[in-house]
């Protein structure tokens, strides 16, 4: 027997399409963006209200990824900690081991000399043009544009090439160390960064050619998600989002950290605001990342690139642990009870890709940290969404999402 | 105004029971809760501390009173120079802190990211919902009471608990090699047994 179907009544699905002229009214719709969309850059989920394809409320959830960090950290030494802030902005690990690693330099009093500051400042910029690939890269898919993704990509595998032969590893690199870095650069790996850098330059050029004055690009970044510069300082933003808000202002320049006072380079800031500033912005900082790469590679100090007086830092080597008492001893109260902190705070931000990553140590003495605090840019950045977002479309978000550049590794901890 | 300002004597002469705090970099100042509003905007409009660079909070543990400090880190965007301010929570069972909203709207995500792990309310917050932990989570997980393998928690929703048959997230290497307790720390008798005792066969699991 034939299965009998009843249609629901045509009028009455009509009259609710069809409300009656002149009072046209939509329903609002609620839609949940995320948490693994493209367009989301990680685990983030936005709860938007939408009103036809306007949003009007726009709720950001974060915490799927949520590790806890920061109570970590409370429960291993300080030199165990620095690979885990590899995994807070996962796509620039060696400026967050370089701001790790100086906040607790401020605590323990460690002065590390300037082979180790050029160092450290050398792979900061890798970093940062490294980062700034990604998130040109991926704000490009986010607008449609896939050319520029495969671009970016390819030179970002350069990077990781020169990563490796520095630090042995390409993605969590787990380089700085309290009081110096891990080993010293290799042979001959100077001039293949300066090599890299005069192949880059051309390769941007050609990559930011094809957004730069794009009619599609222009029309969905132009105007859209705009930040005024009170909002920017009011919500903390920081880093290039803040610089694309017309406000001047750069740790590497207003606040030097690691000799960066010795370097000559421009702060670019935008005139809007909006999202096609942030990507003039982010182009024009891998620029000024060459220049400062190119002049620490003039001027490539030589002695040692860890403190002097960090003996109580290092293990010391492995001839010294194997024959002597003295360091024998000195190894085994470093591996288990960790570098033996002062009682004090400090407070230490630096400008990384994403902003200003800061890190607040609170010791009470001994090997273990009591709180450590991690300011995370990408937190910040993201908070003024609900703001940004209410009166744009459904696609002006995704435009938004990626002109921000966040990294939820670091928003979730 | 120069970059040599004295902001602690500053504060101190508006505010009497201000008093220096220890620090080992920038400049610091203790104020009491009650004040800690009106000592900001201060600092804001007057020596323009204009960013509300963090804020966060310190649990000095269950031995001490006052056991919860509230810490701002003020940045001047003119000036380029910090300021730490601290102000100690009145309560140590039900600590609370006035909002800072009204001066930087930052405040409203670094607010809850406190309330979400340190269990401080904050007077005046208008959305005041966790941000990290998921909704009805019970425990607050900075506090030094909280174990590092964590605690076990009811799942928040229904289905997956009639699909899963669980009703709660099982803890994490509790009881495992690796696994420190929070707050007292001797690591040379960290490894390799497991440090996590906060319940076993010996001991019951906290309620």
């Amino acid at each position: 027997m034939a299965q009998e179907f009843t249609f629901p009544e045509a009028g009455a699905r009509t009259a609710a399409a069809h409300p009656p002229e002149g009072e046209f009214q939509t329903e609002k719709m609620s839609l949940s963006m995320g948490p693994s969309h493209p367009s989301t850059h990680g685990v983030l989920r936005l709860q938007l209200e939408l009103d036809g394809e306007t949003v009007t409320k726009c709720d950001p959830v974060i915490g799927y990824l949520h590790r806890g960090d920061e109570k970590i950290a409370e429960n291993m030494t300080y030199n165990q900690f620095v690979p885990y802030t590899d995994r807070l902005d996962y796509l620039a690990p060696l400026a967050n081991n370089m701001a790790y690693a100086i906040a607790v330099e401020k605590l323990a009093k460690l002065e590390v000399p300037a082979r180790c500051h050029a160092i450290r400042v050398l792979t900061a910029e890798m970093a940062r043009i490294s980062s700034h690939l990604l998130g040109l890269g991926a704000f490009g898919i986010d607008v449609g544009a896939w050319t520029v993704f495969l671009y970016s990509f390819q030179e970002r595998e350069k990077l990781y090439t020169l990563f490796e032969e520095l630090t042995g590893a390409r993605f969590t690199t787990s380089y700085s160390r309290i009081g110096g870095v891990a080993r010293d650069v290799p042979e001959g790996w100077l001039g293949r960064v300066g090599a890299f850098c005069d192949q880059f330059l051309p390769i941007l050029e050609e990559t930011m050619q094809l957004l730069t004055r794009n009619k599609i690009f222009m029309d969905r970044t132009v105007d859209i998600g705009v930040i005024s510069k009170a909002d920017a300082l009011a919500y903390g933003i920081t880093g290039p989002n803040l610089r694309g808000s017309g406000v001047p202002l750069d740790l590497r320049k207003d606040k030097p950290y690691s000799g960066y006072e010795q370097y000559e380079f421009d702060v670019p800031v935008g005139a809007t605001g909006d999202c096609y500033d942030r990507y003039l912005v982010r182009g024009e900082e891998m620029r000024q990342s060459v220049r400062i790469i190119r002049q620490v590679l003039a001027k490539f100090p030589d002695g040692p690139w860890y403190a002097t007086d960090a003996k109580k830092i290092f293990v010391p080597p492995k001839s010294k642990v194997l024959t002597s008492m003295e360091e024998l001893i000195q190894n085994f109260m470093l591996v288990t009870e960790g570098p033996q902190m002062p009682a004090g705070e400090v407070y230490f931000e630096a400008e990384n890709p994403k902003g200003a990553l800061g890190f607040y140590v609170v010791s009470r003495g001994g090997g273990v940290p009591w709180r450590l605090k991690i300011r995370a840019p990408s937190f910040c950045n993201l908070s003024i969404l609900p703001k940004l977002c209410v009166g744009t479309m459904v696609s002006d978000v995704v435009s938004i999402l990626g002109s921000l550049d966040f990294v939820m590794g670091e928003c979730d901890r | 105004m120069s970059a040599t300002v004295d902001v602690t004597s500053a504060l101190q002469a508006r505010f009497p029971q201000a008093a220096p705090r220890a620090s080992l970099d920038h400049e610091a100042v203790n104020v009491p809760m009650g004040d800690v509003i009106a000592a900001l905007q201060y600092l804001r409009d007057e020596f323009a501390f204009d960013v509300l660079t963090d804020l966060t909070a310190v649990d000095w543990s269950e031995a001490m009173a006052p056991r919860f400090t509230m810490v701002y880190h003020l940045f001047s965007s003119t000036r380029h120079v910090y300021v730490r301010i601290a102000a100690d929570c009145a309560s140590d069972t039900a600590p609370s802190a006035p909002t800072a909203i009204g001066l930087w709207a930052g405040a409203n995500w670094l607010e809850r990211e406190v309330f979400d792990m340190f269990g401080i309310t904050f007077d005046g917050h208008p959305d005041q919902r966790r941000i990290l932990m998921w909704d009805g989570y019970p425990h607050h997980p900075l506090r030094k009471d909280f174990p590092l393998a964590g605690i076990e928690a009811p799942l928040p929703d229904a289905e997956i608990v009639a699909e899963t048959g669980m009703a709660a997230n099982p803890v994490p290497l509790a009881g495992g090699p690796f696994v420190a307790h929070s707050g007292q720390i001797n690591m040379a008798e960290a490894e390799p047994r497991a440090k996590d005792e906060s319940w076993n066969e010996r001991r019951p699991k906290p309620e």
